[in-house]
């Protein structure tokens, strides 16, 4: 490498031609190096994203390029029950299934953070089923929700609970119950490490001294834990919720939006009248629709961050 | 950074060298009874792991029992067997498609994460150490990409992935992960990236380095714990990533393992939960492996890209 040092170590800032210009400029420099990622982010993702809207304004099907039509597949899906249906769904999942993995994955970070034994592995365990492909332990609840050999059934038969099995995938209240809690079960741990990584940057003394102060267990959670942690639950709330709005995984592998649509999110509508109907226009509609509430989200998500900047007092970089 | 399995160790090592009291968590515990502590600590958590991890049991105990136990609740106990057979194993191994599609994913995930950690360190040294003009706009711009969901993405990249002549390729899928990856990897690495002195670089500088040495012979080995972090994320994502295999890929022998399990799997055989749960169970083990040896680097992973 010295051979290559040398030369370079002569003075030559005074005549730079274009060529070492472009070798060492701090930006032309910059720009050589965001050529790979940005390459893939203009082409695959940007790109897409304005070719989506566009199509969603178009009649394009599979194998038929499309006219431009207007608004006319967001006026059709306006009339349209099934979609309203979806975005209802879709709501009321991702409300629920947010709120009680918040609920449950605090109070399991509260848990984890305890002094106990066999704490490491405890901490490995828990995040298991964020490790494993969603589909897979999917696949996993739809067998344990099986309508004629499920395990709860049989238990509470055997408990004597209930005299018949409980049609979980078939019925359309309990689909949806199913569906939830296998969101939750996945969401949790999530949830849960990421808050329990924030609950370690609180300092033991701070409990110490309110204690000493004759503080509760509840007034210490309140009034130390809750507000010191309000900026990473921001953040971790916000993508928890970001990817519960937009989840098709889960619900493909367990009921493909059945029974009569009860479960069909937005998500796997817009996969459905796309891929296997094959109007990707209208298709592309469904999704494009995703996008305000997908904003409203981000948005939370920045005044997390700057306000967690902001508390912490660093500079902005 | 946050390695919590690695800190609790610390924890011991004070502990074993000094008085008990040098562990903080340790300093209030005094305050709570056993029985106190069964009831508001191990009960409560005993039930949220039992139920986390239950689905993995039956899983499990589903891809061994004999066929006939799987459907007959009545004359043995479901949740156990004492005739385990490998039967389904095998069928998956020899009979079916299931270590071609084990290899694809495989190689979809290698290839695209490998893609997408290099071009992510060129990004993130350009965005905190090189600070072109415009670099914090572009780190945001990034950010702002990690939240781009690939269920809005699909249908008009389905559009562009068959006009490039992708369509049915291992490529499509080697070309779009990075999205999911780059801007998540990217901001992460930018944390690592961050922590290393400036004084290093200067260094370099004086001795007549260029950029390009100094990214490869002192910024890169000083932030290998990063990549590690970032490699067994990324790789995750690829083998968890299931919309856009399942909309790019047509031919069977093609199919990355979650959707080859959903849609071939999937017939009307009611025998059909032994080789299913197997098949689940046979693509979640290389991750669970991965991740038992690298959990401080998984949780680094999550909790660092959250944090940044």
């Amino acid at each position: 490498m010295a051979d290559v040092a040398i030369p370079r170590a002569k003075p030559q800032m005074s005549e730079d031609s274009a060529w070492i210009q472009l070798k060492h400029n701090r930006n032309w420099l910059g720009f050589w190096f965001m050529v790979p990622a940005m390459a893939f982010l203009i082409f695959f993702l940007a790109y897409p994203l304005g070719l989506g809207i566009w199509l969603s304004f178009t009649d394009t099907r599979i194998g038929r390029v499309g006219h431009f039509v207007g608004t006319e597949n967001y006026e059709w899906l306006w009339d349209d029950s099934i979609f309203w249906l979806s975005v209802f769904n879709t709501l009321l999942y991702t409300f629920v299934a947010s709120a009680l993995k918040f609920a449950i994955g605090l109070y399991l970070a509260l848990l984890l953070n305890e002094n106990m034994p066999f704490k490491a592995m405890l901490r490995a365990m828990v995040l298991i089923p964020f490790i494993v492909p969603t589909v897979l332990s999917a696949l996993a609840f739809w067998w344990i929700f099986d309508s004629q050999f499920s395990i709860i059934s049989w238990s509470l038969k055997h408990l004597g609970l209930i005299n018949q099995n409980i049609n979980f995938l078939g019925d359309t209240t309990w689909a949806r119950i199913c569906v939830i809690f296998a969101n939750i079960w996945r969401g949790v741990p999530f949830v849960a490490i990421t808050l329990l990584a924030g609950l370690q940057t609180v300092s033991p003394s701070l409990y110490e001294a309110a204690t000493l102060d004759g503080a509760t267990r509840w007034q210490n959670f309140r009034y130390i834990t809750y507000p010191l942690l309000t900026p990473i639950i921001a953040v971790v709330m916000t993508f928890s919720v970001l990817f519960t709005f937009t989840d098709f995984q889960l619900i493909w592998a367990m009921t493909r939006g059945g029974p009569v649509n009860a479960t069909h999110l937005m998500a796997t509508l817009s996969y459905q009248r796309a891929i296997i109907a094959g109007q990707l226009g209208e298709g592309a509609a469904i999704s494009s629709a995703m996008i305000p509430f997908l904003l409203a989200a981000i948005m939370v998500s920045w005044f997390g961050l700057q306000r967690r900047k902001w508390q912490q007092g660093e500079s902005n970089d | 950074m946050t390695d919590l399995p690695t800190r609790s160790i610390d924890l011991k090592n004070v502990l074993s060298g000094s008085a008990p009291t040098a562990d903080h968590s340790e300093g209030m515990s005094y305050l709570q009874s056993v029985p106190r502590r069964i009831v508001t600590l191990y009960l409560p958590l005993t039930i949220i792991v039992v139920v986390l991890l239950f689905p993995f049991y039956w899983m499990a105990l589903t891809s061994v029992k004999p066929d006939e136990q799987l459907l007959d609740l009545d004359r043995y106990n479901p949740f156990w067997t004492w005739n385990p057979t490998f039967k389904h194993f095998y069928k998956l191994l020899f009979e079916s498609y299931y270590p071609h599609w084990l290899w694809n994913t495989m190689y979809v995930a290698i290839c695209a994460t490998v893609l997408s950690i290099v071009a992510s360190v060129f990004a993130a040294y350009a965005i905190v150490r090189l600070r072109y003009k415009g670099a914090n706009l572009v780190g945001g711009l990034i950010f702002l990409a990690y939240l781009v969901p690939p269920s809005i993405l699909f249908i008009p990249l389905a559009t562009v992935v068959y006009q490039y002549g992708l369509f049915d390729s291992p490529l499509a899928l080697i070309l779009t992960y990075p999205t999911i990856l780059i801007p998540f990897s990217t901001w992460l690495l930018m944390g690592y990236f961050k922590t290393i002195p400036f004084e290093l670089e200067e260094c370099a500088l004086i001795d007549g380095a260029s950029r390009w040495q100094i990214l490869i012979k002192i910024v890169v080995p000083l932030a290998i714990p990063g990549l590690i972090s970032a490699f067994i994320f990324c790789f995750t994502l690829c083998w968890n990533e299931f919309i856009y295999a399942l909309t790019f890929l047509q031919s069977t022998s093609n199919k990355t393992v979650p959707v080859a399990i959903v849609n071939e799997f999937v017939d009307g055989d009611i025998y059909r939960w032994g080789s299913l749960m197997a098949g689940a169970l046979a693509g979640s083990l290389p991750l669970v492996i991965l991740y038992a040896f690298f959990v401080e680097h998984y949780v680094s992973a999550m909790t660092g890209a959250v944090k940044e």
